[in-house]
């Protein structure tokens, strides 16, 4: 049943159907076809005008929760706030307008806005072998370690097969790793929540076998990796590749470079740190940054300078590339977006991007880490802190009651049950676009709920969210009896 | 600097609550860098002045008469679709790990994957890949994991960055020319990379003589409103940018992939399913996420996370708009501008069509060098089609190329031919 600003929304194959579309178009001739196949006569999809499809699609709108409705404090993936100018400037008939394949001398401006680009991620990383093509941030570990294989590869190392790689890794390093043909050798940090000297150098061994290691850095415990540099140092002298996973970059950027930690390579998550927006699950673009040492193996096209203006590099500028990786240029709409907001913040201010997201976090853990079980509380941490359900798992509410509590309050939650090295984890990221108002709020509704929860409230905790349109949701359910599509 | 809320007092309170007297002093654990060679902040206005001096120094499709294809498609996109995109809502929502809160795009999600497998006739379609090579290149890998073999054949004229990208995916020793028991699957492109469209019947018995799976790519997706859905292939996947969302010098587009229920656990990326909630509610999940690098780490079917949501969104907008009889009608709509351009050109001394059949794009072959005639085209302002090997050139139409732009080209061959 509708009621005020909540409405049921059906399908659209499930509307009454109209007759004709939702577009105009000229009349046809009706000529003889030249596609040599018979025309197709029915497709499946419905009929309906656009006054119809205006408001299914806004109906539909108003279910999500979204950055611009309020706090979102999704550990390691950092939403910030989402200019409207990135939006207004990608826009720009003269970016998006323009195909990939028109000739190099009809898209100079493009190609100097990718060059600016590479040159601005560079100057922040302190790796200056830039490329633009991976399309999201998994698929910048795979051009990066497609460029460590290839340097092997070309070096005459192929028989090194391992890649070393924390418990506390995002699901993707693994699972980027086994796509290369590496095979996985775990780093223990259970204990420590870091990479020590220590269990680094049990992982490695002497390292004859060891492609590389991938790293987030700071970690996806919130914490950065103080002896990280020390672990590169050993890992290169064995003749490894250190990649850093860049999902983390929002603590670092404009205050450190991923170089001075012995960073080897690394891809940015444009749609994370440079605000370019998640979109309900992308676009996404992660470029890769590498040191001078793999310049030369990067996936085509860089973007390169010449006497004749700018120029997309081709396999035969470069043969040792490991290829492509991506049709065309990369997400290049993702790239005038990323490249607006870093000119509107400048150097000066991404400094102070990375000064008040660690701020922030750090304020949050230093109010919540009374109510609630920080495993690492008496550390620092980055731009995320880490809580636990550990106090209120005894009292039977859970991190996910602790979620879905959140959402009844209008909140969204925090990343949950990740980093698997921490049971029933809360990983909490509030980003630098939230005012300390906003931040205040999340903490006054963190303390209620704990507080409810010592109060022997669970069997109310357990009935949230209560008010979404949609209430908790059989997701057993929809992967016993799979339905993946409407019943026409 | 606009975008960040703290003030000054905001701070002193916050590095007090911290226990600490500097931001710097949370920091303390990294190596500072001591400067970096970048500008300071700008407002709105002057970053907007750069960007459209940027921007202007780009030939756009807009500016002449335009012949470019090849994978990325100049279509007409309805105003509806930016405007539904723009709501805050979809565009910053992140992917829907919360349910509750995300049931809009997860119905969106539902309905793309109703409109992807209806079109391509497949059982199960996911919620995106990033473009079609990609998706292209996953396909051939679980083609590989399926039948446990390890080599791919191309079985025509596949889109050559594609051919490029499946090449680094699974490695180029890894393709042959030979379809026989040892291979995994064959690829076939419709229409092909010079525009011809393919029939699969008998291509697709003969993959099951050898065991062999038959993945089909689409790069025009428009196509299918006219050509027959690919119902033999075993896996549909390629790039539907057509519908919905602009070339952006080559993206961010829309990868899709789709394919015959009994592979549904091997496929790469996310799935939304119908479910109920609590109150026996109709409502939508992601699911089979045990497929998934999230849960499955190092044995997931691919390391896809993030993908083409905003994307899909733009594709479902638009193809709600078209609906059955708008894509039958589009379709019809750039074979005829194609067959128009097609005859034209036909009429030019000196050039000859090579496709006996296409669709919105065609071969054509010129007395001379297409290198040479591009340059000569772009000279009169015109951005011709794709030069190909030595005299030939991959020329393209769709509803967006008028009369005036046919005439245009016609003018300006001629004198190139004469």
């Amino acid at each position: 049943m509708d009621y005020a600003l909540n409405y049921e929304e059906p399908l659209l194959w499930e509307h009454r159907a109209a007759d004709g579309c939702g577009v105009d178009f000229e009349p046809l001739k009706n000529a003889p076809l030249k596609t040599g196949q018979p025309a197709r006569q029915t497709i499946g999809w419905p009929k309906l005008k656009e006054p119809q499809i205006v408001k299914h699609f806004v109906r539909l709108s108003t279910k999500n929760f979204s950055i611009d409705h309020g706090f979102f404090p999704l550990g390691s993936c950092t939403m910030k706030h989402n200019p409207r100018l990135n939006e207004k400037i990608a826009r720009l008939n003269g970016f998006a307008n323009i195909h990939p394949m028109q000739p190099e001398e009809t898209v100079q401006g493009a190609l100097e806005l990718m060059f600016d680009l590479q040159n601005w991620l560079g100057e922040l990383t302190g790796l200056r072998g830039v490329c633009l093509t991976p399309s999201a941030g998994a698929h910048g570990e795979l051009a990066g370690l497609m460029t460590i294989r290839r340097a092997h590869e070309l070096n005459g190392q192929s028989h090194r097969k391992i890649i070393l790689c924390p418990d506390s890794a995002h699901g993707t390093n693994p699972a980027t790793a086994a796509m290369c043909g590496y095979e996985l050798r775990v780093i223990s940090t259970k204990e420590t929540g870091c990479v020590t000297v220590e269990n680094f150098k049990a992982a490695l061994g002497d390292g004859k076998d060891v492609a590389g290691m991938m790293v987030t850095n700071p970690n996806t415990c919130g914490l950065f990796e103080a002896e990280i540099a020390e672990c590169a140092k050993l890992l290169h002298e064995a003749g490894g590749y250190f990649y850093c996973d860049g999902a983390n970059f929002n603590a670092l950027v404009g205050k450190a470079r991923p170089a001075d930690f012995g960073v080897d390579v690394m891809h940015i998550n444009l749609h994370k740190t440079f605000s370019t927006p998640h979109g309900g699950g992308g676009p996404g673009s992660g470029p890769i940054c590498v040191a001078d040492s793999l310049k030369d193996y990067l996936p085509v096209p860089c973007v390169v300078k010449t006497d004749q203006g700018y120029k997309l590099e081709t396999i035969e500028d470069r043969p040792s590339s490991f290829g492509r990786l991506k049709g065309f240029q990369g997400q290049f709409g993702m790239f005038v977006r990323a490249l607006t907001y870093m000119m509107s913040h400048g150097g000066d201010g991404l400094r102070q991007v990375a000064e008040d997201a660690v701020l922030s976090a750090n304020y949050i853990l230093s109010k919540l880490k009374g109510d609630f079980y920080a495993p690492f509380g008496d550390r620092t941490c980055m731009h995320e802190c880490l809580l636990t359900d550990k106090i209120q798992k005894e009292q039977g509410v859970t991190t996910l009651d602790i979620a879905k509590t959140l959402i009844e309050n209008g909140i969204h939650p925090m990343t949950v049950y990740f980093p698997l090295v921490v049971q029933g984890a809360m990983l909490i990221e509030p980003t630098e676009t939230e005012s300390k108002e906003a931040i205040d709020h999340f903490i006054f509704v963190m303390n209620h709920i704990a507080k409810d929860t010592s109060d022997g409230k669970a069997n109310e905790i357990h009935q949230n969210p209560l008010s979404t349109p949609r209430r908790r949701l059989d997701e057993v359910r929809a992967a016993r009896q799979p339905v993946l599509k409407a019943t026409i | 600097m606009r975008y960040l809320p703290l003030t000054e007092q905001d701070r002193t309170e916050m590095l007090e609550s911290v226990g600490v007297k500097t931001t710097d002093d949370l920091f303390k654990a990294l190596p500072l860098a001591k400067g970096y060679d970048l500008p300071d902040h700008q407002g709105e206005m002057e970053v907007e002045r750069f960007m459209t001096a940027l921007a202007a120094k780009n030939q756009t499709a807009s500016d002449s008469p335009f012949f470019l294809g090849a994978g990325v498609y100049r279509h007409h996109i309805p105003s509806t679709v930016d405007y539904i995109i723009q709501r805050s809502e979809f565009l910053t929502s992140y992917t829907p790990y919360q349910p509750e809160m995300a049931q809009g795009t997860l119905q969106v999600i539902f309905e793309f994957q109703t409109f992807m497998t209806n079109l391509t006739g497949m059982d199960v379609a996911n919620a995106s890949m990033y473009d079609g090579a990609t998706s292209c290149a996953e396909a051939a890998l679980i083609a590989m994991r399926l039948t446990g073999r390890e080599k791919i054949v191309i079985g025509n004229a596949l889109h050559p960055q594609y051919r490029e990208v499946l090449e680094s995916y699974i490695g180029k020793d890894h393709i042959s020319d030979v379809e026989d028991e040892t291979i995994a699957a064959v690829i076939i492109q419709s229409p092909d990379f010079f525009g011809t469209p393919h029939a699969y019947a008998q291509l697709k018995n003969k993959c099951d003589a050898i065991g062999a799976k038959l993945i089909v790519v689409i790069t025009e997706i428009v196509s299918l409103g006219l050509l027959p859905a690919p119902t033999e292939a075993d896996i549909v996947c390629g790039e539907a940018q057509s519908i919905g969302i602009p070339m952006s010098y080559g993206g961010p587009h829309l990868g899709f992939f789709a394919c015959k229920q009994e592979y549904l656990r091997q496929m790469p990326g996310r799935l939304c399913g119908e479910t109920v909630d609590a109150d026996g509610k109709r409502g939508f999940v992601l699911t089979l996420s045990t497929r998934e690098q999230h849960i499955r780490r190092e044995k997931a079917t691919s390391n896809i996370c993030t993908n083409q949501g905003l994307c899909a969104l733009a594709f479902t907008v638009h193809a709600a708009l078209l609906g059955e009889e708008g894509l039958k009608h589009l379709a019809h709509l750039n074979h005829e501008r194609a067959c128009t351009l097609a005859e034209a050109l036909s009429k030019i001394n000196g050039i000859k069509i090579i496709n006996d059949s296409f669709f919105n794009e065609f071969v054509i072959e010129l007395p001379i060098d297409s290198k040479v005639v591009q340059k000569k085209l772009l000279n009169k302002k015109i951005i011709g089609g794709l030069p190909l090997d030595g005299n030939r050139m991959l020329v393209t139409a769709t509803e967006m190329t008028t009369d005036q732009d046919i005439t245009d080209l016609v003018s300006a061959l001629t004198g190139v031919c004469s």
